[in-house]
């Protein structure tokens, strides 16, 4: 493998470095089609520049075989960007934008363990890649929230009416967001933690 | 596949993307690059994801990197907090409300 010398390497600049006290984190997931505002969103909210990390797919056949066409394809490299968000000096939030189509489901193994939760970004011109996306979330037993990405060009439906064409049960909270803007994502995911939360509720023992 | 707290020690532990790396010590004589660079990254806690970022490499090779230095106490694990199936109130509580200071 090609390694750069060590010195070229940046780290995190002095005010992105976490404190000696962090001592565990948690995550959640933001997963959508492309475009759909994935990193705009993680950005907008996180406390520091998002940051890639990449996966390599070596071998298709995982699901994936319809989407490579025939050529033989050996690797194929996935992004992920992710943000993060100190909640206190001890506990630090990860978000993780991650694509939503199937073929990109192998990443989800080591993502969505132990996650707390998911957002499903939306786009309304493209719907059917939400789905996919809910159906599996619901497999796997990841709690999620659905959030409607409001591009200006983007036709608008209500939310009923969204509600119905996703298949979505009533329980699960769908709402608008603008994922540009800081208060608004941030919105996003203290429905998504409201919902976990009454999740929790429920699910203790009385 | 999660990194639990099993109390099992580092040897076998397992490493998540936001499980918080911290060096222990100067990179020994005998490191490699790419472990003397890891230990500059991480004198303060840094999650593997940031790692395989800055370091450019992908999470799997990070992980064996990573699972060695754990083996030659180079480096400590802090866990994250897994969701169980009866989430942690508390923790969400937590959550919300250092999302509510954003």
């Amino acid at each position: 493998m090609d390694f750069k010398g060590s010195d070229t390497i940046p780290g995190p600049r002095t005010e992105d470095q976490l404190p000696h006290t962090a001592a565990a984190a948690v995550k959640i997931v933001i997963v959508g089609g492309f475009g759909v505002g994935k990193t705009t969103m993680v950005g907008s909210v996180s406390e520091i520049r998002p940051l890639t990390t990449e996966e390599t797919m070596t071998q298709a056949g995982i699901g994936v075989d319809d989407n490579f066409g025939s050529e033989t394809k050996t690797a194929t490299t996935v992004a992920m960007d992710f943000g993060r968000i100190s909640i206190t000096e001890e506990l630090v939030l990860y978000l993780f934008g991650t694509p939503g189509q199937e073929r990109f489901w192998f990443l989800w193994n080591g993502l969505f363990d132990g996650a707390l939760g998911a957002v499903v970004l939306v786009d309304t011109r493209r719907l059917e890649v939400s789905f996919d996306v809910i159906g599996r979330l619901e497999e796997r037993g990841v709690p999620f929230v659905v959030a409607v990405n409001t591009f200006p060009d983007a036709p608008r439906y209500p939310i009923d009416e969204l509600r119905t064409a996703l298949d979505l049960p009533d329980e699960i909270p769908i709402v608008e967001c603008d994922a540009r803007r800081r208060a608004s994502s941030r919105d996003v995911l203290m429905t998504l933690l409201r919902f976990l939360h009454a999740l929790a509720m429920t699910k203790a023992p009385a | 596949m999660v990194a639990g707290p099993d109390g099992d020690g580092e040897r076998d532990q397992d490493l998540d993307l936001v499980t918080l790396i911290v060096a222990r010590a100067d990179p020994p004589p005998s490191a490699t690059p790419e472990q003397s660079a890891l230990l500059r990254l991480c004198t303060t806690p840094l999650s593997v994801a940031e790692l395989s970022a800055y370091l450019n490499l992908p999470f799997s090779v990070m992980t064996v990197l990573l699972t060695d230095m754990l083996a030659a106490g180079l480096v400590t694990a802090r866990a994250p907090i897994v969701r169980q199936s009866v989430a942690d109130r508390s923790l969400l509580e937590a959550v919300m409300h250092g999302l509510q200071r954003l």
